[in-house]
């Protein structure tokens, strides 16, 4: 930019960070980058489950335990909904690499869909499991 | 690189290496594709998370010492942490620009994702060759 504007005086930017709308497309894509977080942090605790698994039934009971504490289980749903939040999207953004589904309404509803696939499929996995005597 | 060299050179000669690394369509496709290897694994790990959350260690290492499921996590692992890692460094390089902060933030990444994919993929080969202890 420097380059281009050589000799000129500096000019004003646009302000379209400051009077950028918030929309459900933003959302999504900062979400996603959320996920992403949260499963890294999923990927790092199966790895240390499958370690503990490993390490004989003392080490399971006790990595388990603290799994299953409170602030545990509110990690895992957390988890859960980032998981599921990327099965969708993944879906959708595959829609896109097939240059399908960038209408402005489109995205609308397909970044509604998603986030609502997140979480009514971690509260459904999470009733199930409940239902089944797994909490 | 000095100016008296620099004279000899093409417009073109100088413009080389200073473009994009020529990386970035292999690291878009490895991560759409393992994107889509992640749906199925995802679903079948949400299955295999309420059907083993409530188990004890013996069934645990019962149902993981089942080759398919062996097979499967190890999968999970792999797919996931080639997606994360190219996710995860994408994120870095959109956000730190200073060189010094930005390597160690990316080697430390492809570190720790190469960290948890031994130490879960071997836990898992242990259990799936040798049984519960």
């Amino acid at each position: 930019m420097t380059e281009t504007s050589r000799g000129l005086p500096e000019r004003p930017l646009s302000p379209h960070l400051q009077v950028w709308r918030w929309h459900i497309t933003m959302a999504c894509s900062i979400l996603h980058r959320a996920s992403l977080f949260a499963l890294y942090i999923g990927v790092l605790l199966l790895a240390g489950w499958a370690l503990s698994l490993a390490s004989g039934p003392d080490h399971y009971a006790c990595y388990t335990g603290l799994l299953g504490s409170l602030l545990g289980k509110l990690l895992l749903f957390g988890i859960t909904v980032a998981v599921f939040y990327n099965v969708a999207y993944i879906v959708r953004q595959s829609f896109w690499d097939l240059g399908k589904g960038f209408a402005p309404k489109t995205a609308d509803a397909t970044g509604v869909a998603v986030i609502a696939f997140a979480i009514v499929a971690a509260a459904v996995t999470w009733i199930i499991a409940a239902a089944t005597g797994a909490l | 690189m000095s100016s008296s060299n620099n004279q000899f050179r093409t417009p073109l000669s100088r413009a080389r290496g200073l473009g994009a690394s020529h990386h970035g369509v292999a690291h878009f496709i490895a991560e759409r594709v393992s994107g889509l290897a992640l749906i199925p694994l995802f679903i079948w790990g949400a299955f295999a998370g309420i059907r083993l959350a409530g188990a004890d260690f013996d069934a645990v290492a019962a149902w993981v010492a089942i080759p398919l499921n062996a097979v499967l996590l190890s999968l999970l692992f792999v797919a996931l942490l080639v997606h994360l890692k190219n996710a995860i460094q994408l994120v870095i390089e959109d956000y730190v620009e200073a060189f010094a902060p930005k390597a160690a933030l990316v080697i430390g990444n492809l570190f720790v994702c190469i960290l948890a994919g031994a130490v879960g993929i071997v836990s898992i080969l242990k259990i799936a060759f040798t049984g519960a202890l």
